[in-house]
């Protein structure tokens, strides 16, 4: 995913000379390729996440539009308040962009396991939230926060995810993606486990469950029509995100099924329990620690329409 | 010589229209926060009469001058400036931090013209102002930011992350201000965290630091006209002031740092800012 954000970027930067990067001192070997091409529209703020999105915001406010860069939580919780005053107050063109969302950085512990950004992203007003599922919707993604006017939050896997699209996929922010048609039970699934989402489907399909697999890229607009369709169409409804269980797709998910008069579908959440992690792992180790693996994702979905 | 006179005699005249202002919205709202808008009253005067290009009739103006007020609770005095030099109507001031107003009790930008930045959080004007003047400057533009900060707000660690970026990517249209009172929220600065040897701080970040008497009309023109104070290095003014400026009951002393005038108190400061001299 990384590599697809920069290459976009690259591309985008390009034509929009107004495009910026500012990172926290991290991204060696990925932003390379912009700081060469464009090293008066690059900054390395240092160390120092606070200041760099308040920077971030007073670039943009004097026409620039500013991608903030770095690793896991620093981007976000380190300066949520410059984050919310500065940039979210001010409507100002930044995107704040994080990369390690979830468990990427499962062995480097706590510290970097991404999995309240969501949650607490979503919650600020005037803020857009994305979490592309695989490398062309990370391009889709890219396109359309730059061309959307305000601040936006963009929270990127690794490297080395599966691509899952067609490379002509048509990519709307809030506009959730059929990966897979199903009339039994609809899988909604945000960020990198979209691949994964879609491998449970697959999986369960020969023994005749049915599974509509929603690409939730962007959990902030919600695409409330496609959720409402769901719990009319199909049987019942699970979240998969690698994230808290609280505030993020599940949560967002529940909140229109809950005020819909068409919500009263079995409902199944899929994440991370309120809790740090207590062990450390690869990403593949801590999904399946988690019970958010090919298998457990595929078993769950079949014990919810057990019990209906 | 004349010209000096005159723009002397302009702040002077200035100041004493936004300390009158400040005194009487603070005791229309009941209100906090009235000593540290009084402290910076030459300040924003001098700013707004004979150092900043802004047009009033034009506030997004390109190529103007920004000013950030990064002490947010100092806004009164910045309302009142505005107000005064003709951002917004002097009328809108009588309806400062009451029901539906527009001037909230700290900075705010939304429906105020002239406002460059909300603030009120402490410790995010001078990163703003960073960001606006590297922009300055990556888009070929003159104009300076100016941004105003509390010696409280020296506290806060971003504004050292700040004070570290600025004079590394040499942003000599870059000008801070610190209304050094020496009182902050529960106590004096030497008492609280102390920030001294604050000149020698700011200099060993590499800012061209200049002290001056903050309330002394004729020294803050002679310090802010002369801009930058080194070529390639962000500027510094280390500006003493007197918390609650002007009004003999108020001035350093910290209760005015929540209390806002009585009828009595009002009386006595309005007659205090009408004698002569």
């Amino acid at each position: 995913m990384r590599s697809a954000f920069f290459d976009t970027l690259v591309r985008l930067a390009e034509d929009d000379e107004r495009i910026t990067l500012v990172v926290g001192d991290l991204g060696f070997g990925v932003i390379e390729p912009f700081a060469r091409r464009f090293p008066d529209r690059f900054l390395n703020a240092g160390v120092a996440e606070q200041n760099l999105t308040g920077i971030a915001a007073g670039m943009a406010l004097s026409g620039k539009i500013v991608f903030t860069y770095s690793i896991a939580n620093f981007p976000t919780l380190r300066c949520l308040e410059q984050i919310r005053n500065d940039v979210c107050y001010h409507e100002a063109n930044v995107k704040i962009v994080a990369v390690g969302g979830g468990f990427a950085y499962g062995p480097l512990g706590m510290t970097h396991h991404a999995t309240e950004d969501l949650a607490i992203m979503r919650a600020l007003p005037g803020m857009i939230v994305v979490a592309p599922g695989d490398p062309v919707e990370v391009e889709g993604a890219t396109r359309a926060i730059a061309a959307h006017a305000g601040p936006c939050y963009l929270r990127l896997g690794r490297a080395g995810e599966p691509t899952v699209h067609p490379p002509d996929l048509v990519f709307k922010l809030g506009r959730a993606i059929r990966v897979r048609e199903g009339h039994d039970v609809t899988l909604v699934v945000t960020g990198g486990l979209l691949a994964t989402a879609v491998a449970a489907s697959d999986r369960l399909r020969p023994t005749g469950i049915s599974v509509r697999v929603l690409s939730m890229h962007t959990t902030k607009p919600v695409d409330d029509a496609e959720i409402v369709a769901a719990a009319q169409e199909t049987r019942g409804i699970v979240t998969l995100e690698e994230h808290s269980v609280i505030g993020g797709l599940g949560s967002a998910v529940a909140e229109i099924l809950a005020e819909s008069p068409e919500g009263k579908v079995p409902f199944k959440r899929l994440g991370l329990p309120s809790a740090f992690a207590t062990e450390i792992g690869s990403q593949d180790y801590l999904r399946r620690a988690y019970r958010l693996s090919e298998e457990a994702v595929a078993d769950s979905i079949e014990q919810l329409l057990r019990a209906t | 010589m004349e010209r000096t006179l005159t723009l002397n005699e302009q702040c002077r005249d200035l100041s004493a229209r936004i300390r009158r202002h400040v005194v009487m919205m603070t005791h229309r709202a009941q209100s906090a926060h009235v000593g540290t808008s009084l402290s910076t009253v030459e300040l924003l005067a001098v700013l707004y009469a004979c150092v900043l290009r802004v047009d009033p009739k034009r506030p997004a103006w390109h190529e103007r001058d920004r000013l950030i007020l990064s002490k947010g609770h100092g806004c009164a005095a910045l309302y009142a400036v505005l107000a005064e030099v003709g951002f917004m109507p002097v009328s809108w001031l009588e309806r400062f931090y009451l029901d539906g107003s527009r001037l909230a009790g700290h900075v705010t930008h939304t429906g105020v013209p002239g406002v460059e930045a909300s603030t009120g959080a402490l410790g995010h004007g001078l990163s703003l102002a960073c960001g606006m003047a590297l922009a300055a400057r990556r888009n070929r533009q003159n104009h300076r930011v100016f941004v105003v900060l509390s010696d409280g707000e020296c506290d806060e660690g971003a504004t050292w992350e700040a004070a570290l970026f600025a004079p590394h990517h040499q942003l000599d249209n870059l000008v801070a201000i610190i209304d050094y009172n020496k009182m902050q929220s529960l106590g004096s600065v030497a008492e609280v965290l102390d920030l001294e040897p604050l000149v020698a701080k700011w200099e060993a970040f590499r800012w061209a630091v200049r002290e001056v008497d903050g309330h002394d009309v004729s020294a803050l023109i002679q310090t802010l006209t002369n801009l930058p104070f080194v070529p390639g290095r962000p500027s510094c003014v280390v500006a003493h002031t007197v918390k609650g400026k002007g009004i003999s009951f108020m001035e350093q002393q910290l209760l005015w740092h929540y209390r806002s005038p009585d009828a009595g108190e009002l009386d006595r400061a309005l007659r205090e800012l009408d004698r002569p001299g």
